[in-house]
């Protein structure tokens, strides 16, 4: 049986090379798929802490996740969409209204 | 010892299809080594004994949520703002030694510290233990999950009504 900290290695690297992509690409909907990739390393350390107190609640707690991840993309999506509609563009960097 | 190695071989792809997700330019090929990278997770999924979860992922996120991502990108033809020079590349470059130090401090914190004897026995995640869960302990947030995404498929018609 594999232990836990293999699988909890590997979400920790998954979510670095997430953050890393996040920060490092323009392009909106790579940094959403970047996202996504963190969602999911949180969900398998999730489930690896699950096994290890050999109960069910960290799985059902990832159902969870699974969940607002589908509602989140979705509006990310539309927003997105609805931002190229009227800029024409797609970079984060032009988006700077709401900055200080 | 063959759980192990076929671990090691599954993280290797999903570390390598992470690592092609946030390198190739193209970002259709990014969704494509995303759909790869959700596959392998899926297997992982299996192997710790939460089948329910491997099945659920494949649907929802390699299915529903992949599809989604790749008609956007189809409709926002992007792509072409990545090709010219960066302005911010210095800044942007910061992201590797920080996120190297996010990446030790997440295995010092968190994992080197799961290494004790093994666990417990195992419960098995098969849909009907988890659904039994979902349906008696967890019945408020999971009702609550249907109002989250009913207010996402409206919030999402009315982005995208033209004239918005």
């Amino acid at each position: 049986m594999v232990p836990e900290s293999y699988y909890l290695s590997l979400s920790a690297v998954l979510f670095t090379i997430g953050v890393v992509g996040v920060v490092v690409r323009r392009n909106p909907l790579v940094i959403f798929m970047s996202i996504e990739l963190m969602l999911n390393a949180a969900n398998l350390a999730l489930v690896a802490f699950g096994r290890r107190f050999g109960n069910l609640d960290g799985q059902v707690v990832v159902f969870f996740v699974m969940a607002v991840a589908a509602a989140e993309v979705a509006v990310g999506l539309a927003i997105i969409v609805a931002i190229f509609r009227v800029r024409r563009r797609l970079s984060v960097d032009d988006l700077s209204l709401m900055r200080w | 010892m063959i759980a192990r190695a076929a671990f090691l071989v599954v993280a290797a792809i999903a570390v390598g299809s992470a690592l092609g997700l946030i390198l190739r330019r193209n970002a259709i090929h990014g969704a494509l080594f995303l759909v790869v990278n959700l596959g392998s997770i899926a297997a992982l999924y299996l192997m710790m004994g939460a089948e329910f979860l491997a099945a659920a992922q494949v649907i929802v996120y390699a299915g529903a949520i992949m599809v989604l991502f790749v008609f956007a990108i189809m409709v926002l033809i992007p792509g072409k703002e990545e090709i010219g020079p960066d302005p911010h590349r210095r800044a942007r470059l910061l992201a590797l030694p920080i996120g190297a130090l996010l990446f030790l401090l997440l295995v010092l914190v968190v994992a080197r510290r799961w290494t004790g004897p093994a666990a417990p026995a195992a419960a098995s995640g098969t849909a009907d233990a988890v659904g039994r869960l979902l349906f008696t302990s967890y019945l408020f947030p999971f009702e609550l999950t249907s109002v989250l995404l009913l207010a996402a498929m409206v919030g999402v018609m009315v982005l995208a009504r033209r004239g918005a």
